[in-house]
């Protein structure tokens, strides 16, 4: 479940136990046995396509197996890539939504003048604008270890938690300022809001992101 | 519309080479043209703009860091991220797309694939001519992987 593209896909990168082992195998839409019907009633990412991959005694022939695979290290492998660009998605999301609301702060008149003028307004987009910043150097120092090979996994689960979950924090600031129009799709921040709240709970979660950094400062794995 | 003008309050613009600027301004106008006035619709409608698939593999979107004798943009890791950063600020579903497609489906076979894999998706997948998932996420394994229950049996192969 919880499979993004699964639907549109012509193929797919499957992970299962062969003899106990985790390998990785390809399925190619079609193939008897496989299906991937589409999940709905979601509240959030609405323009992804989410779905279940089911397998019924599917037969796949023996060169489909990615053959360098072996074992949760080869998956976990592709988790890492991904989280990397999520840390640096979730500041996309976070600059629309403070963009939006820095807009709307300076044009919405109230008690005779722009709500920006307003020291607690103020007050939120200096804060949404800082930890854009942060987040904006964390990624591009991410980049740059990566590119010299140096990133550390750890390192990508700090900035994917750290950066997500601000987003997410400053994507209900930014409707706090827009007040009720903040609800409305005239604007991109309620979008952003609900896509950020599955973005902090996949690939990885917000928490299991929190224990792999902990386990890496003590040594002490909290989660078994 | 008033086009996006970025959010750079430490001028960190000055630490991007020329090609990691020319990619983000290019994926920047991309949103702004093509992902921003059709979101909402698609959106409330609960659909993924599919039409977009063919733009986004023009402009080297998918697998950007992979070799470009697969058809791929060869970008390095920075300019990989300001694509991501700049797909996200049009929508977390449509920079999931991409994500999924180069992290989860081509960095894989490119990794792990052997070479027949390689010859044959990655032209497809970095065209947009192929789609790709991942299926790891079990419904009671989430965080915790190891314990997945599908299996594979060599017979042939049967997954179940």
């Amino acid at each position: 479940m919880w499979i993004t593209n699964g639907t549109l896909a012509d193929v797919a990168v499957v992970w299962a136990k062969l003899n106990g082992v985790i390998h990785g195998f390809l399925v190619e839409k079609g193939r008897k046995g496989f299906t991937a019907p589409e999940m709905t009633g979601k509240h959030s990412l609405r323009a992804s396509v989410t779905s279940e991959l089911i397998f019924q005694d599917c037969e796949i022939p023996k060169e489909n197996m990615l053959p360098k695979t072996d074992g949760l290290k080869a998956p976990l492998m592709c988790l890492n890539q991904a989280r990397y660009g999520i840390a640096w998605g979730a500041v996309g999301s976070a600059m629309a939504c403070y963009d939006a609301a820095l807009g709307y702060a300076k044009s919405r008149i109230q008690f005779g003048k722009p709500i920006a003028s307003f020291q607690l307004i103020q007050e939120k987009l200096v804060h949404m604008l800082t930890e854009i910043t942060k987040g904006q150097l964390l990624t591009l120092r991410l980049g740059r270890m990566k590119d010299k090979g140096e990133l550390r996994f750890q390192q990508v689960s700090m900035a994917k938690r750290n950066n997500v979950h601000h987003a997410l924090e400053i994507a209900r600031t930014a409707r706090e300022i827009l007040g009720a129009n903040g609800i409305l799709d005239e604007y991109p921040v309620m979008r952003h809001m609900a896509n950020l709240e599955s973005v902090k709970t996949y690939e990885g979660t917000h928490e299991m992101h929190t224990l792999i950094v902990g386990e890496d400062i003590t040594g002490i794995p909290a989660y078994v | 519309m008033v086009k996006f003008q970025g959010v750079d309050y430490f001028d960190i613009q000055s630490l991007l080479n020329e090609e990691e600027t020319l990619v983000r301004d290019t994926v920047r106008e991309f949103t702004d043209d093509h992902i921003i006035p059709i979101i909402e619709k698609h959106n409330r409608a609960g659909t993924f703009p599919v039409e977009l698939v063919p733009k986004m593999a023009d402009l080297g979107m998918f697998g950007s860091t992979l070799p470009a004798k697969y058809g791929c943009a060869e970008m390095n890791n920075v300019a990989y991220g300001l694509v991501m950063q700049e797909l996200e600020r049009g929508d977390s579903g449509i920079r999931s797309f991409a994500s999924v497609q180069s992290a989860l489906v081509m960095y894989p076979i490119y990794t792990f694939g052997s070479d027949a894999h390689k010859d044959f998706w990655l032209p497809k997948l970095a065209s947009g001519k192929a789609i790709g998932c991942f299926g790891l996420t079990e419904p009671d394994y989430g965080s915790n992987p190891a314990g997945m229950i599908t299996r594979a049996e060599e017979k042939g192969i049967v997954i179940s």
